[in-house]
């Protein structure tokens, strides 16, 4: 019967709510305090920040070879 | 009998209240813990230098739409598909196309790498997930060995392997997410939820556990429990579909890009939105977004044909990059970290690094050299061949009226 189902389906709704009002929850700052530490911490191993040198560089232009 | 349809009618009654209840106390908590913005506590960090970025290779090869990439662990094979059915693999450096194979569908609107680099995952209208072992052996044909591993009862919209080459997961347009055994078939867990199409997924990095994220048309954004299939966190801030979820790179967090125009980082910990990233001038969806390695950088590619870059920490834009000549359909950063990869509606993928020359990226061609779309355009849910109602959007018009012209030439942007 359309119902039960519908009730069914709400009963769904409401743990699942219940199941995330009972998580445990961090302050913001905390939390932002971790992220900004996670950056700062893996700044200088992050070749999109710092720059990779050009001999280093995978994608560098694809230099011709020629012959002498 | 009339008595049980009262007694349903009044359980159903209190249950829509306890929800409402829930959903405000939920408010509630979530604001209680909102004591500051996170580009506060950014404040004092050290603003990022000029940011220059040049295109160095551009894969052509795609006769069509290119709808999504992925890397290899190698750092330099990437797999991409299209809308024409194709799917290639590439040498990033050499910008070879090492194999090829068409898939029986159009719009393959997902493909993954596997983590040993031995195989490829597609699917798109076919509702299925597809698995196609990679051989160098001239002599076999690869289509031949495809093992059909994925059926939903809509399009798939995303597939990613796990960490192993063993299950993978998908999304669907039938509004769930599943995990399956590659051997076998198998369905190991499926995740319902969802009110509409799922569009994209991520799995948390590997030391974090085993959830993962989804983003649908039905503008939530859900992390779920993959043993139990359970939905463990769920967060409704954008105002329209998502079509591109992306963990951080600590796993603390995760971005998504949406068609409201906005990208969004959510944190798990606080269980909220901590930051948009949005401006007035961008009205474009977001397509697709990827953090740099260290999580300070977001990459997001738009509607509009552009990347922007974003200062994760403090919120702004530090970067727009030009290149592509229609939507940004797909972007990702290399295994490395050394790169990133877009893929466009243009035909083309273009993998950007770091450029050592403060050489300004230039914008791309003049307008008028610009191939125009030869039709009108539907903006809204064009991505998804099935739109129809579950679009929620606006309808705007032929793209070359409504597209911004950009008002400046340089990629440097603070």
């Amino acid at each position: 019967m359309s119902g039960s189902s519908s009730v069914a389906a709400m009963k769904k709704v409401v743990q699942q709510l219940r199941l995330e009002a009972g998580l445990n929850r961090m302050k913001v700052s905390q939390a932002a305090a971790d992220l900004k530490q996670f950056c700062l911490q893996n700044a200088q191993h992050d070749p999109l920040l710092t720059g990779v040198s050009s001999s280093t560089n995978p994608f560098r232009p694809q230099k011709v070879c020629s012959f002498l | 009998m009339a008595t049980d349809g009262l007694h349903e009618n009044e359980t159903l009654a209190s249950l829509k209240s306890e929800a409402e209840s829930l959903k405000g106390k939920l408010e509630e908590e979530r604001a209680k813990l909102h004591d500051v913005e996170l580009h506060q506590v950014a404040e004092r960090v050290e603003a990022l230098g000029q940011f220059v970025m040049k295109t160095r290779r551009t894969l052509k090869g795609h006769g069509n739409k290119v709808l999504c990439m992925d890397w290899c662990k190698d750092k330099r094979r990437i797999v991409s598909s299209s809308q024409d059915g194709k799917v290639i693999v590439w040498d990033s450096f050499t910008t070879n196309k090492e194999h090829a194979v068409t898939m029986p569908c159009t719009w393959v609107m997902a493909c993954a790498y596997a983590p040993s680099g031995c195989a490829i995952a597609c699917g798109g209208l076919d509702n299925k997930c597809s698995v196609y072992p990679l051989t160098f052996d001239k002599n076999e044909n690869m289509a031949a060995k495809k093992k059909s591993v994925a059926m939903h009862t809509n399009y798939l919209s995303a597939c990613s392997f796990t960490n192993s080459d063993m299950q993978i997961l998908t999304a669907s347009g039938d509004g769930t997410c599943a995990l399956w055994d590659v051997e076998s078939g198998q369905l190991l867990q499926s995740f319902h939820g969802h009110g509409a199409d799922v569009l994209c997924l991520d799995l948390a990095p590997s030391e974090t556990g085993n959830t993962f994220v989804s983003g649908g048309c039905d503008k939530k954004a859900m992390v779920w429990d993959m043993r139990s299939g359970q939905c463990v966190q769920a967060f409704e801030t954008h105002e329209s579909d998502i079509n591109s979820v992306r963990y951080y790179p600590s796993g603390d967090a995760f971005a998504s890009g949406s068609d409201d125009a906005t990208c969004r980082l959510y944190d798990l910990r606080a269980d909220r939105e901590v930051a948009i990233y949005s401006k007035e001038s961008i009205i474009f969806g977001a397509s697709s977004v990827d953090f740099s390695l260290s999580g300070r950088l977001l990459f997001a590619g738009y509607n509009d044909y552009t990347i922007n870059v974003w200062d994760v920490l403090k919120g702004s834009r530090v970067s727009i990059l030009f290149g592509h000549e229609n939507r940004v359909s797909t972007l990702r950063v290399s295994p490395d970290g050394t790169a990133f990869c877009s893929g466009s509606w243009d035909h083309t993928l273009r993998a950007q690094p770091q450029a050592l020359l403060l050489e300004v990226a230039l914008p791309g061609l003049e307008p008028s050299d610009r191939p125009g779309p030869s039709a009108p355009v539907n903006l809204r849910g064009c991505a998804r061949p099935t739109c129809k109602t579950t679009c929620s959007g606006i309808k705007m018009g032929p793209v070359s009226q409504k597209l911004p012209k950009p008002a400046f030439q340089s990629t440097l942007f603070k």
